[in-house]
């Protein structure tokens, strides 16, 4: 019994991890209020797209809105980035299913982001111009360590897109009864209209309205949820416990975490993979200077964590309001499975919760918040890869030779955008039925195992070289993929063998050690000429990133 | 920067200062941080029930305030750093650059 427990909460999390929505979805029938609520959302964001294109000009606007954010704006839009329609959907559905656990979940995901602020954040944004590769490469050989970290940022942003593309039509399928392709077709080409014309001041604005109505429609809820027990906590989680079948054991940590490796992996893997997520990283240069990315990292930090109190409260008002409640119960899957599962399966928890509470005109406030959350989430992706396909590879590697003209490196990243807009519709509508729940992960595995150890180690150790970057950051690459590949989500429930030859769901513990091994072997071993250079120029580099001296001026407006 | 101005700089007492001052503090919350992030994972992998434990006979278990703590303590931490980062580490970094002009 406690085996099948910690089976579905496994398959809970992973299915969290992609956001999707459980088993075939019924087409719903069209909702009204959601609809022009959401209508009211794109064309207030179309507006700011008309506004941020009319001052998009140079490359600098293009990709980083011209250094001109504020610390508080970039923390709502880093936040905003954070906050995906997976994890308010999942995290909230988390808690309704298993109580305590979902709350491990969330204080993974934020404790990464004070430590990005004491070691990464202000030498990011010292050092960088438009990517992170700009950091990595900073001393080091140009063409291959911005080849790899281009392909490590392209990986992270379509295994991503993929995730977020499927979640996005299953999603509005099921909240606005419109069909899954169309859905899918409706994201992908808002996205490109965004980032096509209004780059990373568009993004930015798109993240922090969404930011702000996320926020504001959870609070809401929070708020909903307490008042109906006069505010008393004691209350609330009473009631909760009487009306779940797992009783008190929602109140205390279940199988979330049974094994020390299997915590140590996913701590590695939240905190080194978001330190390694290419459209966040981007996002640090987009303030005037170090003291603005201390503070978005601060007010990121500060939102985040309110917003998973909030997710705590509302995963607990579902269980009290949703749970039992026949309006929203799946008659069909309990006629099958018995039990109590509701419409849409446990992410769609916060979904009815929010009717239960504020009737029809707040499901569709709600529902409307959700879809621009996916928006807001796939145009910073599809930025970030658009800017390494763009920044890194056009303008640095395919050109070695003299300056690059940079209207023409603007219009390669705008195809850029649209090419991977398309890609993403496509995959979107490809991974329909496919079990995507090994997507997201695989991504954080990547940006763990690859990104972030050659950028961390490029601003804190001064004898890395190029060969230690680029052989130790492949290694890790191809271990994570491997990994996941024979780990228990592929190999059994997709391939459907008996048993995983890899044991562990995350394999960041080991592809993180085999990429830092590696880059120290191949670095130390590494007694070429040019590798002497690259150890000497450390010196002005850390410079540099400590002060800020020769880095790049506030704001162009 | 050329190698001259690299030199000015490094042996720039203030520079010195600045380094050593920031790496001690940003090593230690980064530290303070991890140690309160993995105690927390420990426990819950190897001693769930002291985390389920009611608290003063009520329903509450002593896992909800822990929990809730940490996301405050993630960002007191932020806090702490930033005041004193954007205060003296700003300081000496603009004297530092008003020296090397």
């Amino acid at each position: 019994m406690k085996k099948i427990i910690l089976l579905t909460l496994l398959m809970g999390v992973s299915l969290y991890a992609s956001g999707t929505i459980e088993g075939e979805i019924e087409k719903q029938p069209l909702n009204i209020s959601a609809i022009v609520m959401f209508l009211l959302f794109v064309s207030g964001t179309l507006g700011i797209t008309y506004w941020a294109a009319k001052r998009t000009k140079t490359a600098k606007d293009f990709y980083t809105a011209g250094g001109g954010i504020t610390g508080l704006q970039n923390g709502m839009a880093i936040a905003g980035d954070y906050m995906s329609a997976a994890s308010f959907l999942g995290i909230s559905g988390l808690v309704y299913l298993a109580g305590y656990d979902g709350l491990i979940y969330s204080i993974g995901f934020l404790v990464g982001w004070p430590v990005i602020l004491f070691l990464i954040s202000e030498r990011l944004r010292n050092l960088g111009k438009y990517t992170f590769a700009d950091v990595a490469a900073y001393r080091l050989k140009q063409a291959p360590i911005r080849t790899l970290a281009a392909f490590g940022s392209i990986a992270t942003v379509i295994l991503y897109l993929i995730a977020q593309m499927v979640g996005a039509g299953k999603l509005i399928q099921l909240l606005f009864g419109l069909p899954y392709e169309l859905a899918v077709v409706i994201v992908g080409a808002l996205m490109i209209l965004y980032v096509t014309f209004g780059g990373m001041l568009a993004t930015t604005w798109v993240q922090i309205v969404k930011a702000i109505l996320l926020l504001s429609g959870a609070t809401f809820m929070a708020l909903a949820v307490l008042s109906h027990f006069d505010f008393s906590l004691s209350a609330m989680f009473a009631k909760a416990i009487e009306v779940h079948p797992k009783g008190e054991a929602i109140m205390a940590p279940g199988g979330l975490v049974s094994d020390p490796v299997s915590a140590i992996s996913l701590g590695i893997a939240l905190m080194f993979g978001t330190a390694g997520l290419p459209h966040i990283l981007m996002r640090f240069f987009t303030v005037a200077d170090a003291k603005e990315a201390r503070k978005s990292v601060f007010y990121a930090t500060g939102f985040i964590g309110y917003f998973y109190i909030l997710t705590f409260i509302i995963g607990f008002g579902a269980i009290i309001m949703v749970l039992n409640n026949p309006e929203y119960l799946d008659v069909a899957k309990q006629a099958i499975s018995g039990g109590s599962p509701i419409l849409g399966g446990k992410n769609m928890a916060a979904i009815h919760l929010s009717h239960a509470v504020g009737g029809n005109f707040f499901l569709g406030f709600i529902s409307a918040v959700a879809f621009a959350t996916i928006l807001a989430v796939v145009s910073g992706l599809t930025l970030a890869g658009a800017s390494a396909i763009s920044h890194d590879l056009y303008a640095n590697v395919f050109n070695k030779h003299g300056e690059v003209d940079e209207a023409k490196e603007i219009r390669v990243s705008k195809i850029a955008t649209i090419a991977l807009g398309i890609i993403a519709i496509i995959l979107g509508i490809a991974f329909e039925k496919q079990n995507i729940a090994f997507v997201v992960g695989l991504a954080f595995a990547i940006a763990a195992s690859a990104n972030f150890p050659v950028l961390f180690l490029s601003m804190f150790w001064s004898k890395l070289t190029t060969r230690g970057a680029v052989i130790g950051g492949s290694l890790g690459l191809a271990t994570a993929i491997m990994l996941v590949i024979l780990g228990p989500i592929v190999w059994v429930q997709i391939f459907g063998n008996e048993e995983a030859i890899f044991p562990y769901k995350y394999p960041a513990l080991f592809s993180v050690t085999v990429s830092f091994v590696g880059i120290w072997f191949f670095s130390i071993t590494d007694k070429s000429d040019d590798a002497a250079r690259e150890i000497e120029a450390f010196e002005a580099q850390d410079i540099r990133s400590q002060t800020g001296i020769g880095a790049e001026g506030a704001s162009a407006h | 920067m050329t190698q001259d101005k690299v030199e000015q700089v490094k042996n720039n007492p203030k520079y010195q200062e600045l380094v050593s001052k920031r790496n001690k503090f940003a090593w230690t919350l980064s530290i303070i941080m991890l140690v309160v992030y993995y105690t927390f994972i420990m426990i819950i992998a190897f001693k769930p029930a002291i985390f389920g434990a009611k608290i003063a006979g009520g329903v509450i278990t002593l896992g909800i305030p822990v929990g809730v703590a940490i996301i405050f303590i993630s960002f007191i931490l932020a806090g702490i750093y930033v005041k004193r980062a954007n205060g003296e580490f700003d300081t000496l970094t603009q004297q530092i650059k008003d020296e090397l002009k």
